[in-house]
């Protein structure tokens, strides 16, 4: 049997998608007797330019992590999608912008402002900030180009799988290599993952959800068996994608909501709306909204890990001035 | 010359209270403008928050969502929870940048013929002052063209030129 080719690389992520890989432990080593890498940044030392000498079509697989923010993302994105057979988007940030993708929140230029100016841990009284092309004596120095938005994998180059988590766990991770390993692959756009959500697979006691108000993680210690939506946490099981194995849930963790939505969600945040407003056990207008005013930041919250393939995908207009970061204080 | 702004309005009206009303409205001969698109629902709690954020993703410049008063609900609690919701929302759509008249919760009963018109005047008013609303497909668009021409930070000090 020929040997699997392969590929991995890295865009705009954290790097904890690589990780998860080398997670697989000794199974790296079946992965190594059943694969050839060609690219892998974290791991190993390839350059660009040995994968732009391959043929069209010769890497079998491609994962690629990362959601794209930049010229050099979208151009290794779109060499790799020429050499390779099958794109995978890899972890949530590829799937679905992840973390990167809540910088839709704010234009290119207050990103900029903010990095290079404003942080408290800034001092840069010239007001240097990076340059795409600037002569020194040696010759000229580059840098990629900043995007006005961050995308997923998907809306720059054609992808036919889906893997994800914040990092996809290990199981998920072989269950893919193994598909793929043995030619049994589902039809393209599958995401690997359940059909349904979190809540759905949830070891947790459900009983009537019904609560005053919220609170956030570091203000309480969970009960362990109790449903954690019942104790006040706003946990994103009812609105996320399960398949993940309840890893968050069973550390006393609400979840975070990185599997992204299931098939039948346009837009998670809208779902997590609609779940919390329901369970809002008051009647009196004033309790309410005293009640919703615990939740500090539902743009931040709900679409943690998705903002970038939500119905809007990102802030329709720049910030205003004097607006706090996430542009509202809770309880105004 | 381009043709004067005419807001699209997008009216989520529950079957017992604020369709009848708008109802009553058109049977009484209420005038208020046309641009309101009113769909009937059974129930205000029926409105998921996602039939906001796509009218408003697919181009609508408001969305008026309306119930039955408070205790009146048909089915008891319905809109209780549309009021919640609403007000989850409405938290999300300012961090999302949408300005606060685009989106409005009313309560309308059935006999509220005349309120009901005059909310609606009063809506397209207010989003007209607003201006159009650009659907997401149309405002990334725009985006993915300036993808190649990125953003240049402005010119700072340090190294030797930029030319």
């Amino acid at each position: 049997m020929t040997k699997l080719k392969l590929a991995f690389y890295w865009a705009a992520s954290c790097g904890g998608c690589d990780v998860a890989v080398l997670d697989i432990n000794e199974k790296i080593l079946d992965v190594a007797a059943l694969a050839d890498i060609y690219l892998w940044p974290i791991a190993m030392d390839f350059k660009y330019k040995d994968v732009q000498a391959l043929d069209d079509g010769f890497i079998d697989v491609c994962f690629y992590n990362g959601a794209v923010r930049n010229t050099e993302q979208r151009e290794i994105a779109e060499l790799l999608r020429q050499k390779s057979k099958v794109m995978v988007a890899f972890g949530s940030c590829a799937c679905f912008g992840g973390i990167p993708g809540l910088a839709n929140l704010y234009g290119p230029q207050e990103i900029l402002d903010r990095v290079y100016q404003e942080t408290p841990s800034t001092v840069n009284p010239e007001r240097v900030r990076p340059e795409t092309n600037w002569k020194v004596k040696e010759g000229r120095l580059t840098l990629p180009g900043f995007f006005s938005a961050v995308y997923p994998l998907s809306d720059i180059v054609q992808v036919e799988y889906y893997v994800p988590g914040c990092p996809p766990p290990v199981d998920l991770i072989l269950r893919a290599v193994q598909a793929i390993a043995t030619g049994k692959l589902p039809p393209p756009g599958t995401v690997f993952g359940s059909d349904k959500t979190v809540c759905d697979t949830c070891p947790r006691k459900k009983e009537e959800k019904k609560v005053k108000g919220f609170k956030r993680p570091h203000e309480v210690i969970p009960e362990a068996e109790k449903c954690l939506l019942e104790q006040g946490l706003i946990c994103l099981g009812p609105a996320t994608r399960g398949g993940c194995g309840a890893r968050c849930i069973e550390a006393n963790m609400p979840c975070r909501g990185c599997f992204g939505p299931t098939d039948r969600v346009l837009d998670q945040g809208a779902k997590m709306t609609a779940a919390l407003g329901g369970m809002i056990s008051s009647r009196n207008e004033t309790e309410v909204r005293a009640a919703l005013a615990t939740i500090v930041d539902p743009a931040g919250t709900f679409y943690r890990f998705t903002l970038s393939t939500s119905l809007l995908k990102g802030r329709v207009r720049p910030v205003e001035k004097g607006c706090p970061p996430g542009g509202i204080v809770a309880g105004s | 010359m381009m043709a004067a702004f005419e807001p699209k309005i997008v009216g989520i009206l529950c079957n017992w209270c604020s369709y009848a009303g708008a109802d009553l409205a058109g049977i009484s001969r209420t005038k208020y403008p046309a641009n309101i698109r009113i769909i009937r629902v059974m129930c205000s709690g029926r409105v998921d928050p996602t039939f906001v954020l796509q009218a408003f993703a697919e181009g609508a410049d408001g969305v008026l969502v309306s119930g039955c008063h408070p205790g009146d609900c048909h089915y008891q609690e319905g809109n209780y929870k549309t009021y919640a919701r609403a007000e989850i929302l409405e938290q999300l759509l300012e961090q999302m940048g949408i300005e606060k008249g685009r989106f409005r919760l009313t309560w309308v009963s059935a006999n509220e013929g005349e309120i009901f018109a005059s909310l609606v005047s009063e809506m397209v008013e207010e989003v007209r002052a607003l201006g159009p609303f650009r659907p997401t497909r149309e405002r990334f668009a725009e985006l993915q063209a300036t993808i190649g021409r990125e953003v240049a930070p402005a010119a700072g000090a340090g190294g030797e030129g930029n030319d």
